[in-house]
């Protein structure tokens, strides 16, 4: 972690995340709060209701959070969350895998898993075209074959899958 | 001497040879025996790869075991989990990369040892010593889980708790994370886990009006986001290039590696002693390896030489990990507590097989359990024996490029996140836990308290309401009686053990130490 140098440039504060992040903690320990007092925090006759567990939990978790957000507002303003590179190869990286998951619905999980791959071999390990192709391919078949064929675990299918037959 | 009669009919399940059907060919074999060598080959190679660990390596495969016998699975699962355990001194020796987070201390002398062309050295000494740090935590298992279960027999839902809130307790009182953190990791944990159907009751709660979180969240999603997705974007920014040291092992290294261990037996028996500790107390294996390091470092004659590769500094923490990896387990099937992540995935598995991990198991489920203990011997054998064997293999496996292996990773653990309930929804969710495992890691807070507050969340408030019930809603039911009140008295020392040893520090004029 290097903290020196002018942070603004190399990237976002580590104090300005660890708030935030402290913040959308707190956010969810309101509304598990909020949800635990709909269920009802009281005592039924079969003793504690629904809510009370979740109740304490989201309370305790609010408490726990006021503290963390304290010590963030004390944590240094030069250090460094990550360097923009850095947080770009993370993103170069999450954003396939939203494509991923919003693909598989329509295309099935194996057909998305080729796509995938050959994204991940072409863009960032710059393979040729061939092996990438069969790479890209193997490896969701073979993950076909274990899975439908001799585990039975029915995996989401897409139109290419059905125009073979399953 | 009941155990041991227990030990040997455990070793005759694992042994024992039965008609296996494989690609429509019918084979009579050890098939529990297969099955923990496939295991065992399996754990290494997640335990290689970055991003896939034991826990979430068990988590993607859990799913694959719902139609196995129980003993099976949990052998196939366990042995997974020793492998992983293996795997991570690899990388960590050749290529000074972690695999596990328990191998971290194991770089700091193996891999300047690799570098002085000692590799092979350091490699037998690591296997060596996670052989035994593991056979003595079995040992161990054998003669106090019985004792332990027996015990814990008594515990009505009250004391149920008080072990629950020792647990975690010591979570938020030992961790190395600032302790604030800890506990809200620990909390979101529990209340994720309060989402959805209220098991004692069967009322809906905190839905907020949506059929998805209706079934709640399941934590072996959560393992795989959190550990699977979440390591791979933490390794895809810090840009990591494999560059490995060649591995060169053979018989004549590991025998003259072999005649050096013996004059480090006090190394060992502490080093087990402190992993056993940790173990059973839910710390888990990466804290024990580094204490286990530091206070080897303290001690040594050759303290000054660590981090030189020093073989002693390969020793400590590899011997300490695998003692801790495996007592983990002693809580989890006497008492249904575990130890460790991992630890806390096999849970859930036992939970799915329609197993009450606890104190009821090594009464009702005999051969289950013990059948379990005796693939752990079995297991570390064999798994002393494939590492020895196959490293340059494996070494190689690392230096296939991460463009390839990263995919693949995430594609299986899409796949295994779906297979869990058959949920789309649980696949988004995945990478939900991704992303927050990402950031979680990075603004410092633990991941392990948070898994195991999920996997035991429902357990621990079923004891808690249940204890409140029984007392008609009267908080003193914690302390009413001897066995309860020094458990919670434990739990609330431990809780503030980080003060308790400022304090006691002060008081002798040592500054504290950070751990």
């Amino acid at each position: 972690m290097s903290g020196d140098g002018n942070a603004a440039n190399q990237g976002p504060a580590h104090r300005n995340i660890e708030l935030v992040f402290a913040g959308l903690m707190g956010l969810f320990a309101i509304a598990v709060v909020v949800g635990a007092l709909q269920a009802g925090i009281g005592w039924g006759f079969e003793g504690p209701k629904a809510g009370f567990f979740p109740f304490i939990m989201g309370v305790g978790l609010i408490g726990a959070t006021a503290v963390n957000l304290w010590h963030g507002f004390q944590g240094s303003k030069s250090k460094v969350f990550a360097e923009w590179d850095q947080l770009k190869q993370v993103g170069a990286v999450t954003l396939p895998i939203v494509v991923y998951i919003a693909l598989i619905p329509y295309l099935g999980i194996y057909v998305a898993s080729v796509l995938l791959i050959a994204y991940f071999m072409m863009k960032i390990s710059d393979y040729g075209p061939v092996r990438t192709v069969i790479i890209a391919i193997a490896v969701p078949f073979l993950t076909f074959l274990v899975f439908e064929r001799w585990f039975l675990v029915a995996l989401p299918k897409g139109p290419l899958e059905a125009m073979l037959g399953y | 001497m009941s155990e041991f009669v227990n030990l040997f009919n455990g070793f005759a399940t694992v042994l024992a040879f039965q008609d296996v059907n494989i690609f429509g060919t019918t084979l009579y074999l050890p098939f529990n025996v297969f099955i923990m060598i496939v295991g065992i080959v399996l754990g290494v190679i997640i335990g290689v790869l970055p991003g896939l660990g034991g826990a979430n390596g068990v988590a993607i495969l859990l799913p694959l075991t719902f139609s196995m016998q129980p003993t099976s699975a949990i052998i196939l699962l366990s042995c997974i989990y020793w492998g992983a355990l293996f795997g991570g001194a690899i990388t960590s020796i050749l290529f000074n990369i972690p695999g596990e987070p328990w191998s971290v201390a194991t770089t700091f002398d193996g891999y300047p040892m690799a570098q002085q062309g000692r590799a092979g050295e350091a490699l037998t000494a690591a296997f060596t010593s996670s052989f035994i740090g593991a056979f003595f935590a079995v040992v161990m298992i054998t003669l106090l889980a019985p004792l332990v279960a027996a015990f814990a027999l008594r515990f009505g839902a009250a004391e149920k708790f008080a072990v629950y809130f020792l647990a975690f307790a010591s979570f938020v009182g030992l961790s190395k994370e600032p302790p604030f953190k800890t506990l809200a990791a620990m909390l979101i944990g529990f209340a994720l886990a309060t989402f959805g159907t209220d098991h004692m009751t069967g009322s809906l709660r905190l839905t907020f009006g949506s059929e998805l979180l209706i079934p709640g969240f399941d934590f072996l999603i959560a393992v795989i986001g959190l550990f699977g997705i979440g390591e791979i974007l933490l390794t895809m920014e810090e840009g990591l290039k494999f560059k490995g040291k060649e591995a060169k092992i053979n018989l004549r290294i590991v025998l003259e590696t072999w005649k050096k261990l013996p004059q480090y037996w006090w190394t060992y028996l502490r080093s087990c002693i402190i992993g056993c500790w940790m173990g059973i107390t839910p710390a888990g294996a990466t804290p024990a390896s580094f204490m286990s390091y530091g206070i080897a470092k303290r001690v040594s004659k050759n303290g000054k030489n660590f981090g030189n590769g020093e073989i002693e500094g390969v020793i400590a923490p590899e011997t300490a990990a695998h003692a801790a990896g495996k007592a983990a387990l002693l809580p989890m099937l006497a008492l249904g507590v575990p130890g460790s992540p991992t630890a806390a995935v096999l849970l859930g598995g036992l939970l799915i097989w329609n197993l009450q991990p606890g104190p009821m198991l090594f009464i009702e489920n005999k051969e289950f359990v013990w059948g379990l203990i005796a693939s752990m011997y079995l297991g570390n054998v064999v798994g002393l024996i494939i590492v020895l064997t196959c490293v340059p293999m494996l070494a190689a496996i690392l230096r296939i490029p991460f463009g390839i292996i990263a995919p693949i990773i995430l594609m299986f653990c899409a796949v295994g996140a779906y297979t869990v309930r058959n949920s789309f929804f649980d696949v988004i969710m995945m990478l939900a836990f991704g992303i927050l495992g990402y950031v979680l890691k990075k603004t410092n807070y633990p991941l392990a308290p948070l898994v195991l507050a999920m996997v035991l969340g429902d357990r621990a408030e079923e004891a808690f309401r249940q204890a409140l019930v029984g007392s008609g809603g009267s908080m003193g039911v914690f302390f009413s009686n001897p066995l309860v009140s020094s458990i919670m008295a434990l739990g609330f020392i431990a809780l503030f053990w980080s003060v308790i040893s400022a304090g006691i520090s002060r008081i002798r004029g040592v500054p504290a130490t950070a751990a």
